[in-house]
């Protein structure tokens, strides 16, 4: 008997939640692995599906993401062992499967914590009540690969975003093999969009693009890229994230500003009187 | 309309100086290396003062003295000290409101029933508001050690100048920053007074310094490496340039920018209350409102019977001397606001929509323009897309909540909006739709010192007002 041959994976995009190749046709080697080397057409592809997906998530119920990100740390304790193979740490794994369901938790109770009734010198109902600012473009940071993604990714959408990220060029393996988790979590398409490829190719378009809300630079390591990302953001004045410092911690707790960053907080008035 | 005597407030209330220098280091200061400007009261063209001009090492002086303050003085005081300086000033102001609104008429020509009963009041309340917060922030929901981020650069328009630094002012200090503040070159006296009461207050050196003059010393010290904040109210244009200029930085930056509220009305909602909030929303203070609710957008069934009202409404409008307490509208407050003005609605008749102001009788010196709406307006319009920043109102007509929801979102700002149903259901619907900062249902132009302000989308980021109010001066 020869040994049995095994299937390989075709690492893929993550658009609208299908798993396109790349428009451009292009890949990069990985690992052994072809890895979609995404293109500007994909970037806005991307943007297009994101925001197709604002509508549905955002006006989703916080019960409901809570679950559904919740389902996503089922999923991936479900696919540990493959994270694992792909050389990521186990207590990596680990953390970024407790990251998302500490995230989970957070989906119906920010609206407390960060909103509330004013207490206005007047006869007037006040609240303010925290809104997700539409769609984020995030860069992951490179390191940790799958802990680093997904601190990422969780805080944005948890709210109510849709995000498209681009994967550290390095790291697309754990990526897209999260991409496959988040396609079978109950997620609807499009409330992620992961491109892989080149930073330098896909970022600078989602950074001037103008159906674009938020930019998180995180992941960007070269400083006057990161200033070159901010400056095209300010053109339709996009809330901006600027990249973490090099000695961030990713497995301490990583407090609000990251989901606070990308909400707006509306405020709503009312006469009261009979 | 009734005949009225003039009922002018006197101006012996106010004694304003032939000249201002800078305020640094609790001093006042001439310039180094600036020049002077005059600030005149755009109602009558007459020359108040004249102003020093910031150049750039003045604004380098006042970020020094505001760092060294913020380290040896105002950074190591304990929160409720700060506290006790800040409602000193609350007080202050209260005590010298008369003189405090009487000079923000004259020098901005906003009429004095709206200095006196709503710029004034709230200016005291935002710092008896923010003086509460100095030894409470452990307790803000920004974690156990809140930390100011130290000096803040702050830039003011001319709409509302004191009430736009206190905004600034008040809860910079009760975080425990300092700020050099510079206030609009159109508007600079009630700061410079400002400046007298934080010495009357006794307030430590550098925790307060004004830096008047235009645009060329707002980016000075807004490109100051030594500021670690940037807070900004104004144009959208100059506010897209300033995070162009933080880009790279570590400086945080706050901005509340421009508007083009949509004004919704219902066919259920009780008329004469609507056109009482229309007016409101587009003709309070000119219409120099970032939060203006100038496009108004009617229910089709009940378009020609709002439209009439309003226009019977609109004839008994007071425009003329700000400081007649019976004036509704005073002056625009530059010769550059009147001809941007003036170019906006010449577009909008251009463009086909059709023009309409009651008879108004205009004074013959100062910078005057009379409560004119156009109707026909198109989405497409410039009137209907660009803010005016004057009393002018673009009015468009919907069907469908949808429809209303669609039209109101139609604009890169987002700040305010308005909704005027007598149906709560339909209030809560279109409130969770628009896309803008404040709501106002049943109301319009209302503001509070607990209650966050600023916009989504290309009105700016952060919250003034509020908890909300402090993120933005915190190292969070």
């Amino acid at each position: 008997m020869s040994e049995r041959v095994a299937v390989r994976k075709t690492y893929k995009l993550f658009i609208g939640g299908k798993f396109p190749r790349s428009e451009s046709g292009r890949s990069y080697l990985v690992q052994d692995s072809n890895v979609s080397l995404a293109s500007r057409k994909d970037a806005r592809d991307a943007v297009v599906a994101a925001r197709a997906a604002v509508k549905g998530w955002a006006g989703a119920t916080a019960y409901n993401r809570g679950q559904i990100l919740y389902r996503v740390a089922e999923m991936l304790e479900g696919r540990r062992e493959q994270f694992v193979a792909l050389g990521v740490p186990a207590d990596e794994v680990d953390a970024a499967i407790d990251r998302w369901v500490w995230y989970a938790g957070w989906s119906d109770k920010l609206a407390q914590v960060y909103g509330g009734a004013n207490p206005v010198a007047g006869p007037y109902f006040n609240l303010s009540a925290p809104e997700p600012t539409g769609v984020v473009a995030v860069v992951a940071p490179e390191q940790p690969a799958l802990l680093g993604l997904v601190s990422v990714v969780a805080p944005a959408i948890v709210t109510g975003n849709t995000v498209v990220v681009a994967a550290s060029p390095a790291q697309p393996l754990a990526a897209v093999t999260l991409a496959e988790v988040l396609a079978t979590s109950d997620l609807p398409g499009g409330v992620v969009n992961l491109l892989t490829g080149r930073i330098s190719e896909t970022v600078p378009t989602l950074a001037s693009h103008m159906d674009v809300n938020a930019i998180d630079l995180t992941g960007v390591v070269d400083a006057e890229l990161a200033a070159d990302l901010e400056v095209k953001a300010a053109e339709n004045l996009k809330r901006v994230l600027r990249p973490a410092p090099a000695d961030h911690d990713w497995f301490a707790d990583p407090g609000v500003t990251r989901m606070t960053t990308l909400l707006e907080t509306k405020t709503v008035w009312h006469p009261k009187g009979v | 309309m009734f005949e009225y005597a003039p009922a002018p407030e006197s101006r012996s209330v106010v004694d304003i100086k032939p000249s201002y220098g800078l305020f640094i280091d609790g001093q006042f200061v001439d310039p180094t290396d600036g020049g002077s400007f005059k600030s005149i009261n755009p109602a009558s063209e007459e020359v108040l003062a004249e102003v020093a001009e910031g150049g750039a090492q003045d604004v380098d002086r006042a970020v020094k003295a505001a760092r060294a303050a913020y380290e040896k003085v105002w950074g190591p005081m304990p929160g409720r000290d700060r506290a006790k300086y800040l409602f000193r000033i609350a007080r202050i102001i209260q005590e010298r409101s008369r003189e405090l609104a009487v000079l923000e008429s004259l020098d901005n020509g906003k009429p004095i029933k709206e200095s006196r009963d709503v710029d004034l009041p709230l200016v005291a309340a935002h710092f008896f508001y923010y003086a509460g917060w100095a030894d409470k922030l452990e307790h803000a929901g920004f974690g156990a050690n809140p930390r100011p981020l130290g000096v803040a650069a702050q830039v003011i328009p001319w709409n509302f100048p004191l009430l736009m630094l206190a905004w600034k002012i008040a809860p910079a200090l009760a975080a425990g920053n300092t700020v050099v503040l510079k206030p609009a070159e159109t508007t600079p006296l009630t700061a410079l007074l400002f400046a007298e009461i934080c010495q009357q207050a006794e307030l430590p050196a550098g925790v307060v310094n004004i830096v008047t003059g235009a645009g060329e010393t707002g980016r000075a010290l807004v490109e100051h490496p030594g500021v670690d904040k940037v807070a900004f109210t104004g144009s959208t244009e100059v506010g897209r340039a300033i995070a162009r200029s933080v880009a790279g930085t570590r400086k945080k930056l706050t901005l509340e920018l421009g508007g083009k509220a949509a004004n919704i009305v219902f066919d259920d909602a009780p008329i004469d209350q609507a056109v009482e909030g229309i007016v409101n929303g587009i003709f309070f203070n000119q219409g120099h409102v970032c939060c203006a609710g100038s496009r108004l957008l009617i229910q089709e069934n009940v378009a020609d019977r709002v439209l009439e009202s309003l226009k019977r409404r609109m004839a008994q409008l007071r425009v003329g001397d700000p400081l007649d307490k019976n004036t509704d509208i005073g002056a625009i407050n530059s010769a550059a606001q009147l001809a941007r003005i003036r170019e906006l609605s010449d577009a909008g008749s251009a463009e086909g929509a059709d023009r309409w102001s009651p008879p108004c009788e205009l004074p013959d010196r100062g910078f005057w323009f009379a409560p004119t709406i156009f109707t026909g307006v198109t989405q497409a319009h410039r009137i209907a897309r660009e803010e005016i920043f004057g009393p002018v109102l673009s009015v468009l007509t919907f069907r469908t909540p949808a429809e209303a929801v669609e039209k109101a979102n139609n604009t890169p700002y987002g700040l305010s909006a308005g909704i005027w149903t007598d149906k709560g259901s339909r209030i809560l619907w279109m409130a969770d739709r628009l896309r803008a900062g404040v709501v106002w249902a049943n109301t319009f132009n209302k503001f509070d010192p607990t209650s966050p302000f600023g916009g989504y989308k290309e009105s700016g980021y952060g919250r003034e007002g509020g908890r909300h109010g402090l993120e933005g001066y915190l190292n969070v």
